[in-house]
């Protein structure tokens, strides 16, 4: 999707009609893939992302093992029917790096040093991409995690925040993305307020940086209570 | 055993080669080092060392930006340079290392893209920078980013004559308007640290990197590292990176 001379706020309004603080609807859903340890998918608005866990499993190549702690092992991937343009099935750079982001986002929460010798290996795929989708793909991995019943210290809450036409707003959608003038990927440990991804391009002031954090914070906190309220409804049917 | 030892001086208030904390190592900057390059610069940080190459070729715009010039960072983490990189094509490590020196240098829009079209919808100039890493003593990507500005800066544009470049030939600098500098920040317990070294990278909890502009807005960010920080961190750490990113950006020419 490319960058249009369109307007992204008409009348004081996203041009799906949000509020500059509400993020799209959001659904999730845990136990989606019953060949995995844990998985889930998460949808925000038109961007959709399934998420499941292997592990924690022995880790081969021998090699590879560490002897004093498990490893996480995580690759993002979006499908080629995902996007507008097909995009060639494979990793393609962006995919490698937000691999990393991700993995990244989640190792703070968990306690890998329980597992020596093992891995636990965490896949996203994006299925549909509308904007912020190693976000979502981060929120739907933590669900995974947690519903592979690996132990964690907190969940991981993860959204965009950004700025189009001066305002600063929260999840932005493709297009919001594509025309944005920052574009700031956040995400935390809910309850310990601890940040395990910070991203940004574009071109930010100090003063609202602070802004987009605190934006950031507040809207993390919401997916954590839904995070939250989809596992106990997963244990209310067990 | 140097690595707790890092460690142990950074909770006395003390570094191994005795900096302050927001002490950068020396930075030595040579331009124009490589004469089959368009634009090269070598840059020192401390041990570190890394040639950046800039070299022009032509090709297709990309449809959405017809009238623009194209951008191509790419970096070799050559086996060379540490004995813990591998042949090969770019790992995790390369590839987010010439996304963020990418993001410093595009979204700063210090190279005037709009001015490299020969042909809309045809012809452009593509500017490639090629990251080469010769010693690995910590901070590749301050040191990376410095090195590609530093290339970028020194880069001039070849004649076109009957549709062909004539390499050697040139006619003009390459459009470079602006000098985005990248600053790393560490974080270990409650202290922070800026350029690493090796030894302090691998007890570090993380790292922010702030890519910083001529007037000090922040144009990319990336949080690296294993471990978490405060919201409250990511202020400080941009305040450290933003006074740091002024002293140095005078070493560029």
């Amino acid at each position: 999707m490319a960058k249009t001379d369109e307007k992204m706020i008409v009348d004081n309004k996203r041009i799906d009609g949000r509020g500059f603080e509400d993020t799209r609807p959001v659904t999730m859903e845990v136990e989606v893939v019953n060949r995995a340890t844990g998985s889930a998918i998460v949808q925000f608005g038109g961007t959709q992302a399934i998420s499941s866990v292997h592990g924690p499993r022995e880790l081969f190549p021998r090699w590879m093992q560490e002897s004093e702690t498990g490893i996480l092992r995580c690759r993002y991937n979006m499908a080629p029917f995902s996007v507008e343009d097909r995009k060639s099935p494979g990793p393609d750079r962006r995919s490698v790096e937000l691999s990393k982001v991700a993995r990244l986002a989640l190792e703070p929460a968990l306690f890998l040093e329980d597992f020596p010798k093992a891995t636990i290996d965490v896949f996203i795929e994006i299925l549909q991409a509308d904007g912020s989708t190693r976000v979502t793909g981060i929120n739907a991995a933590s669900l995974a995690l947690a519903d592979a019943g690996v132990p964690m210290k907190d969940l991981v809450a993860a959204c965009s925040v950004g700025k189009i036409d001066g305002q600063l707003v929260v999840d932005l959608n493709g297009k919001e993305d594509n025309n944005s003038e920052i574009d700031l990927a956040f995400a935390i440990m809910g309850t310990k307020k601890k940040v395990t991804l910070l991203q940004m391009d574009g071109i930010v002031t100090r003063s609202e940086l602070v802004k987009l954090v605190k934006l950031a914070e507040q809207t993390c906190e919401r997916i954590y209570n839904l995070q939250k309220k989809t596992l106990k409804e997963k244990f209310k049917r067990v | 055993m140097q690595e707790s030892y890092a460690l142990e001086l950074i909770e006395k208030n003390k570094r191994i080669d005795q900096r302050k904390f927001d002490d950068f190592r020396k930075i030595v900057i040579e331009q124009g080092i490589i004469k089959k390059a368009e634009g090269s610069a070598r840059v020192k940080l401390g041990e570190t060392e890394i040639i950046a190459g800039v070299k022009l070729n032509i090709g297709e715009p990309f449809a959405d930006t017809p009238d623009e010039g194209i951008l191509i960072v790419n970096t070799e983490f050559t086996p060379l340079a540490s004995p813990d990189f591998e042949s090969g094509p770019p790992g995790e490590d390369a590839v987010e290392l010439s996304r963020v020196v990418d993001r410093g240098i595009r979204e700063s829009k210090c190279i005037e893209l709009e001015k490299l079209c020969i042909t809309p919808s045809e012809k452009v100039w593509c500017v490639f920078i090629d990251i080469h890493i010769i010693n690995h003593r910590g901070n590749l990507l301050d040191c990376a980013a410095l090195a590609a500005i530093a290339a970028l800066l020194n880069a001039k544009m070849p004649k076109i004559v009957d549709e062909k470049i004539v390499r050697g030939d040139y006619e003009k600098n390459l459009p470079v308007v602006a000098k985005p500098v990248n600053v790393t920040v560490g974080k270990v317990g409650d202290k922070y640290i800026v350029d690493p070294t090796l030894e302090e990278e691998a007890v570090l909890d993380s790292k922010l990197s702030i890519s910083v502009m001529d007037d000090d807005g922040i144009c990319a960010l990336q949080k690296q590292g294993r471990h978490e920080f405060d919201v409250a961190d990511i202020e400080k750490m941009a305040d450290i990176a933003i006074k740091k990113s002024g002293e140095i950006r005078k070493l560029l020419k």
